[in-house]
């Protein structure tokens, strides 16, 4: 982490220098093809790291290591990647984390309120329609679900992508997109159910 | 196919990813059984609730900035960003994380605070175009284009009285071309902006306005983002800036139609 930062620093300095040639045509290159995504990575950041300065940090990071790797980049798809780098990005510093002495920052880290929001409340009401929630209560929601979960469905819902390119972003075999992504959902709409409940 | 099967199945069907001999099985299951039918439109209904709630997030302009400032810039932000460094490390980050991410050049809050104010202000056109570009694409959702929609500037004008803390000419082109849809208010990077909507063709263009700051007249700019074009101008105190996918002729015929139908213009500028 404090080797990142300083090479970060070198890295700028050293690029803000020399900007003509080939360093400059790559990174006009990767300029065209990342930064068109950025909405959907800090999104993304936003629903992983449930915080936004997080999400800022983390988006930024996300973005100096693709550009590191930008030369092993052979497509097809960018978006799928920069957002398999952001969700490394975001697990290992929950990792880093986890692996710090228990700090007051942990605290805000799926708390204990959080979990009867998805687990199922009630017997399931099957027949019950989905009512329209506003915007702010639907990413509570969200932000609530277990991260496997949660992330399933940002990348699905909100991001708008493929099964075949969630299952790049999270590593995992189509058949795992498809089994989570039911149950994410199914664990979505019980907290909406439970959430309609509560608001009465 | 049992429930079970079909319990994962739906949702691929409903998310299009089926092939045609599964779409053929799941519907078929459906067709027989009320249990699984309804599960499928209750999730049909909440993905169409999510989709209406807009849960896209945009990225703050302070972000891009950021971003874009730490790329190596083969353009004019060059010289900004051999500056970055050295903010960075005057001012560190609020939340360091513990030095979890790569905090050192990240530019100060200040700084991008400075930036952030100076949306209609700032040097940084190139960033502002994308925030520009950025606020068209979301008008472009479905039912986000006008929040008042009529082809009568003297209803469109007086609907933003008391909205913003300027009154934007509101021209009516449609005898030259471009029809005039209605507006909105629009948001660009928390500033609120007035967005005049025109149609050309089938092109829709966001005219946005805003006021410009005291000795704050920025000199033209026309350039292409992403595939749209941006154009900008200022005069009279207002900031103007056209985005459209328009080709970029027709967009500056556009320009020089508004400019010279504004209040006390006699044939441009």
């Amino acid at each position: 982490m404090l080797a990142r930062t300083r090479h970060a620093a070198l890295w700028t300095a050293e690029h803000g220098i020399m900007s003509a040639g080939d360093d400059g045509e790559r990174a006009k290159r990767f300029r065209e093809a990342a930064l068109p995504h950025l909405d959907d990575a800090y999104t993304l950041a936003r629903y992983l790291m449930r915080d936004k300065t997080d999400a800022d940090d983390a988006v930024q990071e996300c973005y100096l290591r693709a550009l590191d790797h930008f030369d092993s980049y052979r497509g097809p798809a960018i978006k799928p990647w920069l957002l398999a780098i952001l969700r490394n990005v975001c697990n290992a510093e929950f990792a880093r984390r986890a692996t710090q002495p228990a700090a007051p920052a942990s605290a805000d880290e799926a708390p204990a309120t959080d979990e009867h929001l998805w687990q199922e409340p009630q017997p399931s009401p099957e027949s019950e329609l989905i009512r329209h929630r506003d915007g702010e209560t639907i990413r509570q929601l969200v932000a609530a679900l277990p991260p496997t979960f949660r992330e399933v469905i940002v990348l699905r819902e909100i991001n708008n992508l493929s099964y075949r390119d969630i299952a790049a972003v999270a590593g995992v075999p189509i058949g795992t997109v498809m089994s989570r992504l039911a149950r994410a959902r199914s664990m979505l709409r019980a907290a909406w159910n439970a959430e309609q409940g509560r608001a009465k | 196919m049992n429930c079970s099967e079909a319990e994962i199945l739906i949702h691929a069907l409903l998310d299009g990813e089926l092939d045609a001999g599964h779409t053929r099985d799941v519907e078929d299951h459906l067709a027989g059984c009320a249990k699984c039918s309804k599960r499928l439109a209750a999730f049909r209904g909440m993905r169409q609730a999510m989709t209406e709630a807009n849960l896209k997030e945009t990225a703050p302009l302070y972000l891009r900035s950021r971003i874009e400032e730490s790329l190596p810039a083969p353009t004019r932000a060059a010289a900004f960003a051999a500056q970055a460094p050295r903010f960075g490390t005057l001012w560190p980050s609020r939340r360091s994380f513990a030095g979890g991410f790569a905090t050192g050049i990240i530019l100060s809050a200040a700084v991008a605070a400075t930036l952030a104010i100076g949306v209609f202000r700032s040097d940084q056109n190139q960033l502002i175009a994308a925030e520009v570009v950025s606020a068209h694409l979301r008008s472009l959702q479905p039912g986000h284009l006008t929040d008042i929609e009529t082809s009568d500037q003297h209803t469109v004008k007086p609907w933003f009285n008391g909205k913003l803390d300027v009154a934007p000419p509101v021209i009516d082109l449609t005898a030259q071309g471009f029809t005039l849809v209605g507006g909105r208010l629009d948001d660009i990077n928390d500033e609120a902006v007035a967005a005049i909507v025109y149609r050309r063709r089938n092109h829709v263009i966001n005219l946005f306005i805003a006021q410009q700051p005291s000795g704050g007249r920025r000199s033209a700019m026309s350039e292409s983002h992403h595939g749209f074009n941006v154009r900008h101008w200022s005069e009279g105190g207002l900031g103007f800036w056209a985005v459209s996918d328009l080709n970029g002729a027709e967009l500056d015929e556009f320009c020089q139609k508004v400019r010279a139908s504004l209040p006390g213009q006699s044939g441009g500028a």
